[in-house]
């Protein structure tokens, strides 16, 4: 006998397990529809019984109907739980068959696939450094005059660092006067010193040329120049501002370094700085060992310099320094090759070039 | 500069070692480039000699020598042709690495015939390149058969080079650097062994100077010494043996003793001078300035042209050689030369330089004499040269001969020894300063801190109080230089970047965030390809480019660009997202000079990423991709690209339909886009689809300084309503118009107009084209009834109508 034949009367707690178990047997909503009506609808079997009260003696009414409903509640309960559970697994059934292929790849969007050339991100390693220590960023023209570019840093016409730079010229101008690529970035020190007024603490970064070609030499290159000036700057803060410089570039907390005396028409004293490396496997560890590299030249800058920008030089005083940016680049990244620098090769700028979002700062870290 | 060790302690008497010295040498601005000990890889070789030596009977110019060695008789093929009985040499034996060949020396059998061992050349031990026969030693070192050649030829002697800047001449000679280091307490300075020659007559050759007032200073002075009587062919005596010894060390070709000499002194004291044989002088001799065409023939074996601003010395005959720069072959000293003339003179650095640039000759004369010698050595010179060829060749000296006077020493500097403190930031005492500066050959007059000091001729580097200054603390080592932190400046942190830095950075930045790979290309391009893209002028032109292919300077980034996406193309990469930012140069003027940002995209690198992907392949780049990175850049600038004008006339390297340019009015131009002129590509020899972007950082309006609170932020109550329309147009009506137009036609309520369709078919007949725009309108107060809706909805029509001549669609 099936729970949907109506059978009113006969044994409540037999209905009820009858109707539980149909309940739960209801494999589909359609199905559990099915029971529902069997049990609740106009000809359902707990529906007639409950108009079966109508029937009954006041007294007995009161009994039979409070068994009656509580009947009732438990099975609409039980169809209620059922369809939720039914409505789930249909859920389920239907996202199952909506499985994609997650393995798939994505594209890697602008932001991964774009770079910032080394030279550009060390640049802003330098110019983050030294915004920290209170210098600003100058600058000057890549063509300059013969005059910024040599006789103003006290290299007069016959001096033999003018031929050591190798420099580019461009044809004399109808008064006599020479075009050159600026073989360093001294000009921008000569054009600053001459618009502003000391104090001065300043850092020009840029592109210099040289007719020099090998690994280690492309006849254009990258260099930074810091200038102080003022009137009681010494050899004492141009060591501790290189330094700083240095440890913070390379990120380590001590760096060895070998002040050596010599050199530069436009500074005097004049000195070549090394610093400390070792080799340990093909990684340079920069800052400690017995070996030295050359990094940069400095000094205090010449009186006749500053007579040239019309500053006396028995009033103010400073220093100088240039690094090779590229330099810094190579040894700081570990890049062989200073040609392989500006030659464009996708590959290349792909491996040692920075994402757009890794910009150095003093907070977050100059390098990642 | 070179010298060995030796050498420097003939004039430094010092007990510390090598490596101290080297250290020094490099701390004190003498840098230390290479040290090298030739006796280091020549420990296996030994003398020998050979006792017989027949002729190979297989081979016409091998011998079979039996050699002497210190092991016993040894046969030895030798296919050198001085090869002989009796010949001393230097012997290797099987098992011996020889360093000039890269190889060690097996037992060998040599057509038949066996050998064990060699004799051994120059070059194969790496002595010179001499390999014309073997090496023949003087006959008596044949009593030392079986000991170590270096030990014989007392070749144990390290060779030291070190880089001189050019302000030191005075260490282009063993005792400048001798004297470097003992004022740097290395050592002391030994006495001067150089005596004044006992001259026994007159100077029998007249010595003149024949300059005009102005032309004086080329050579002011010129002293001459006749040695009479002189063997030229001593080659065996113990002196000249240390100085062939020394030269050879540092690498020079001893000739003959008096000519080696003169080379020795040269690198003994930075002094150069020269030799004539004077028996083929005719008449007097004289510096004075060349007459154009006048030739004579060096001793480097070429003929030179002098002209009228060269020094020349000469003889009644004519000029023999330039002054301080080479000798003459005519006059020079031979095996032959019984008397001989020594020259030491002065002559002017500059004209030196001059004179030995145009010539083309790097001499050993002329490195020291443009640097500028020590116009006080004249003298000391030809005593030296006398003293040392009297000991070795024999023959009487002459009195000195000057004509003329060598300019005088006035460099004296008034200075404060406290300088060094406010330089350098380190205090010395007073007394150490001046003890340190005489020992360079500084004169101090005067007591205390404010001297007088005088600059030995030696010197022409120092001029004033900062070049002592250097002295003193290069001597006393810039380690001695305690670091001292700078103190900031008070007040607010500003930007340190200026504002054309802060561009270049932004452009870089966002660039890069579209995908593009910053590249750094050469600033210099071909000529050919510079006129291409507006430049090429003259004023452009590098005089001395390193090639052709780099002779001028970029008018644009982007022919750079171009030729670097060409390159990685060829390579396999066909889409090349490159950009640069960079000087770029309309003149060679500074305001001429000017900072741009560009980009290049080929083949199918766009923003989403190139070439075919599941989700859909990327189309060939076209104007809009690069359109939208030139406004990016402008965006990135602060610039409000919904501000800038589109126009159509880009410059005619892009495709003429296909590019636009962007301004500000009709002064301003941003910069330009499109995509790349067919006949452009094909002249770079560049494949497949190219666009680009160039804008000019420096156009850029700089914002006015703006509050840094923002306006007060508007957010309507009201939901906006939108409305769509399609207008059927000429093709040739730019989409702007019809944009403006909308939203012209109620300001008050069109919040924005943008473009949702563009359909070009043939259903809407030839020419035309249908465009469809969403109008948003913003209502404020109240919401819009449909009456105003329409309202609207009519003046946007009849305002598109009317501008544009279309009609809206049906």
């Amino acid at each position: 006998m099936s729970v949907l034949d109506a059978t009113p009367g006969g044994d409540l707690q037999a209905l009820e397990n009858e109707l539980l178990e149909a309940i739960g047997a209801a494999g589909d909503l359609n199905a559990l529809e099915k029971v529902r009506i069997a049990a609740l609808g106009k000809k359902g079997r707990i529906s007639l019984l409950m108009k079966s009260l109508g029937t009954m003696a006041p007294e007995e009414r009161k009994a039979f109907g409070q068994t009656v409903n509580g009947l009732k509640q438990r099975v609409s309960d039980a169809l209620s739980a059922r369809k939720d559970h039914l409505d789930a697994a249909e859920l389920a059934g239907r996202l199952a068959t909506e499985q994609v292929d997650i393995s798939l790849a994505v594209r890697p969007g602008p932001l991964r696939e774009g770079r910032i050339h080394p030279v550009s991100q060390v640049m802003d390693e330098i110019n983050e450094i030294f915004a920290d220590l209170g210098f600003s960023v100058a600058e000057g023209p890549d063509i300059e005059s013969d005059y910024n570019n040599f006789t103003a840093l006290n290299i007069p016409l016959e001096h033999p660092a003018r031929q050591e730079h190798d420099t580019f010229y461009f044809n004399e101008k109808a008064d006599g006067s020479r075009r050159v690529l600026r073989t360093h970035m001294s000009p921008v020190q000569i054009r600053t010193m001459l618009q502003e007024k000391p104090p001065l603490r300043i850092i020009a970064p840029g592109r210099v040329y040289r007719g020099d070609s090998d690994q280690t030499h492309t006849p254009m290159f990258h260099q930074v120049e810091g200038l102080v000036i003022d009137t009681e700057t010494h050899m004492g803060h141009l060591k501790w501002v290189l330094e700083e410089f240095c440890k913070a570039i390379f990120e380590v907390d001590i760096v060895k370094m070998r002040f050596r005396a010599s050199h530069f028409p436009f500074t005097e004293p004049s000195m070549e700085v090394d610093i400390g490396y070792t080799m340990v496997g093909n990684e340079m560890r920069i800052g400690e060992g017995d070996d030295w590299l050359e990094i940069l030249g400095c000094g205090m800058v010449h009186p006749n310099v500053l007579r040239n920008v019309n500053l006396d030089p028995e009033i103010y005083q400073g220093f100088a320094f240039g690094v090779g940016i590229d330099r810094i680049a190579m040894l700081k990244y570990g890049m062989p090759d200073l040609r392989a620098f500006f030659a464009a090769d996708l590959r290349w700028l792909k491996h040692y070039g920075f994402l757009p979002l890794d910009v150095p700062t003093l907070a977050g870290g100059l390098s990642r | 500069m070179k010298f060995t060790l030796s050498w420097l302690r003939d004039h430094l008497a010092t007990e510390v070692s090598l490596d101290e010295i080297l250290d020094k040498l490099t701390v004190i601005g003498l840098e230390v480039e290479e040290v090298v000990n030739p006796a280091a890889r020549l420990q296996d070789f030994t003398i020998a000699k050979v006792i017989s030596a027949k002729q190979h009977p297989d081979a016409d110019k091998l011998r079979v020598c039996e050699v002497e060695t210190g092991s016993g008789v040894k046969q030895v093929v030798c296919g050198a042709p001085n090869a002989r009985v009796g010949l001393v040499g230097v012997f290797a034996a099987e098992g011996t690495y020889i360093p000039g060949t890269d190889f060690t020396l097996g037992k060998a059998k040599i057509r038949g015939v066996e050998s064990h061992g060699m004799l051994c050349s120059e070059r194969e031990l790496e002595l010179s390149d001499e390999h014309e026969g073997i090496i023949d030693l003087p006959e008596e070192a044949g009593e030392r058969i079986g000991e170590r050649y270096v030990d014989v030829m007392e070749f144990d002697d390290p060779v030291i080079e070190i880089a001189i800047t050019p302000n030191r001449p005075d260490c282009l000679g063993v005792r400048g650097i001798a004297r470097d280091l003992a004022a740097a307490g290395l050592g002391k300075l030994t006495a001067d062994p150089v005596k004044p020659a006992k001259g026994k007559f007159d100077c029998p050759i007249p010595i003149a100077l024949k300059f005009t007032k102005e032309t004086t200073d080329a050579c002011p002075a010129f002293g001459g010494l006749y040695v009479r009587g002189v063997d030229n062919t001593r080659v065996n005596g113990e002196d000249y043996r240390l100085i062939t010894r020394r030269l050879r060390a540092i690498g020079l070709r001893p000739i003959n003793p008096l000519v080696d000499v003169t080379n020795y002194i040269s690198y003994d004291r930075g002094r150069p001078l020269h030799v004539y044989d004077a028996d083929k002088l005719k008449g007097a001799i004289h510096a004075r300035l060349g007459k154009k065409g006048e030739k004579f023939l060096a001793l480097d074996g070429d003929a030179y042209e002098v002209d009228g601003e060269m020094c020349v010395i000469a003889d009644d005959r004519g000029t023999l050689g330039l002054g301080g720069v080479i000798g003459g072959e005519s006059t020079g000293c031979t095996a032959d030369t019984r008397n001989v003339l020594i020259e030491s003179a002065y002559f002017d650095p500059i004209r030196i330089a001059m004179t030995g640039r145009r010539i083309g000759i790097q001499s050993d004369a002329r490195y020291r004499f443009e640097r500028g010698i020590d116009p006080q050595s004249i003298e000391l010179g030809l005593n030296f040269a006398a003293q040392l060829i009297l000991r070795m060749c024999g023959g009487t000296a002459s009195k000195i001969e000057m004509a003329g006077a060598p300019p005088e020493l006035k460099t004296v500097i008034k200075f404060d020894t406290d300088e060094v403190k406010r330089l350098t930031g380190v205090k010395f005492k007073s007394s150490e300063i001046k003890g340190t500066l005489k020992k360079l050959g500084f004169g101090i007059d005067g007591k205390g801190e404010k001297v007088k000091v005088k600059v030995p001729g030696w010197r022409p580097d120092v001029s004033q109080p900062a070049d002592l200054v250097e002295e003193v603390i290069r001597l006393a080592g810039v380690d001695k230089v305690p670091a001292v932190p700078m103190t900031r400046d008070s007040g607010v942190a500003r930007a340190v970047l200026t504002e054309g830095q802060k561009r270049v950075r932004r452009s870089r930045r966002i660039l890069a965030s579209r995908g593009f790979v910053e590249a750094i290309t050469w600033s210099f391009v071909p000529r050919a390809i510079a006129t291409r893209f507006g430049g090429g002028q003259d004023a452009l032109e590098l005089t001395n480019p390193m090639s052709t292919e780099m002779s001028s300077m970029r008018p644009s980034l982007l022919a750079g660009l171009l030729m670097a996406a060409q390159r990685n193309h060829d390579r396999g990469f066909a889409d090349c997202a490159l950009f640069e930012v960079g000087q770029a140069y309309r003149g060679a003027e500074p305001d001429e000079q000017f900072i741009a940002a560009a980009g290049v995209r080929t083949g199918s690198a766009r923003l989403e990423g190139p070439g075919r992907h599941w989700s859909g392949t990327t189309d060939d780049v076209d104007l809009f991709a690069v359109k939208a990175d030139a406004l990016a850049v402008l965006a990135a600038l602060g610039q409000d690209p919904a501000k800038v004008q589109v126009t159509r006339d880009a410059p005619d390297w892009f495709h003429p339909g296909q590019s636009a340019t962007l301004r500000l009015g009709p002064k301003i131009v941003l910069g330009h886009f499109g995509v790349f002129h067919p006949q452009i590509l094909k002249a770079l020899d560049i494949s497949g689809p190219a666009a680009g972007f160039e804008m000019d950082l420096d156009a850029v309006p700089r914002p006015r300084r703006k509050a840094r609170a923002r306006p007060a932020l508007d957010i309507p109550d009201l939901q906006p309503v939108r409305r769509d329309f399609a207008f059927i147009l000429e093709q040739a009506v730019p989409a702007i118009d019809v944009v403006r137009a909308a939203q012209g036609a109620d300001k008050a309520l069109i919040a924005d107009v943008t473009i949702f369709d563009l359909f070009e078919g043939e259903s809407l007949g030839p020419g035309k084209k249908s465009l469809a725009i969403e109008v948003t309108l913003q209502p404020r107060d109240h919401t819009l009834t449909d009456e105003q809706i329409d309202r609207v909805a009519t003046a946007v029509i009849a305002a598109v109508t009317k501008a544009t001549g279309g009609e809206i669609r049906g």
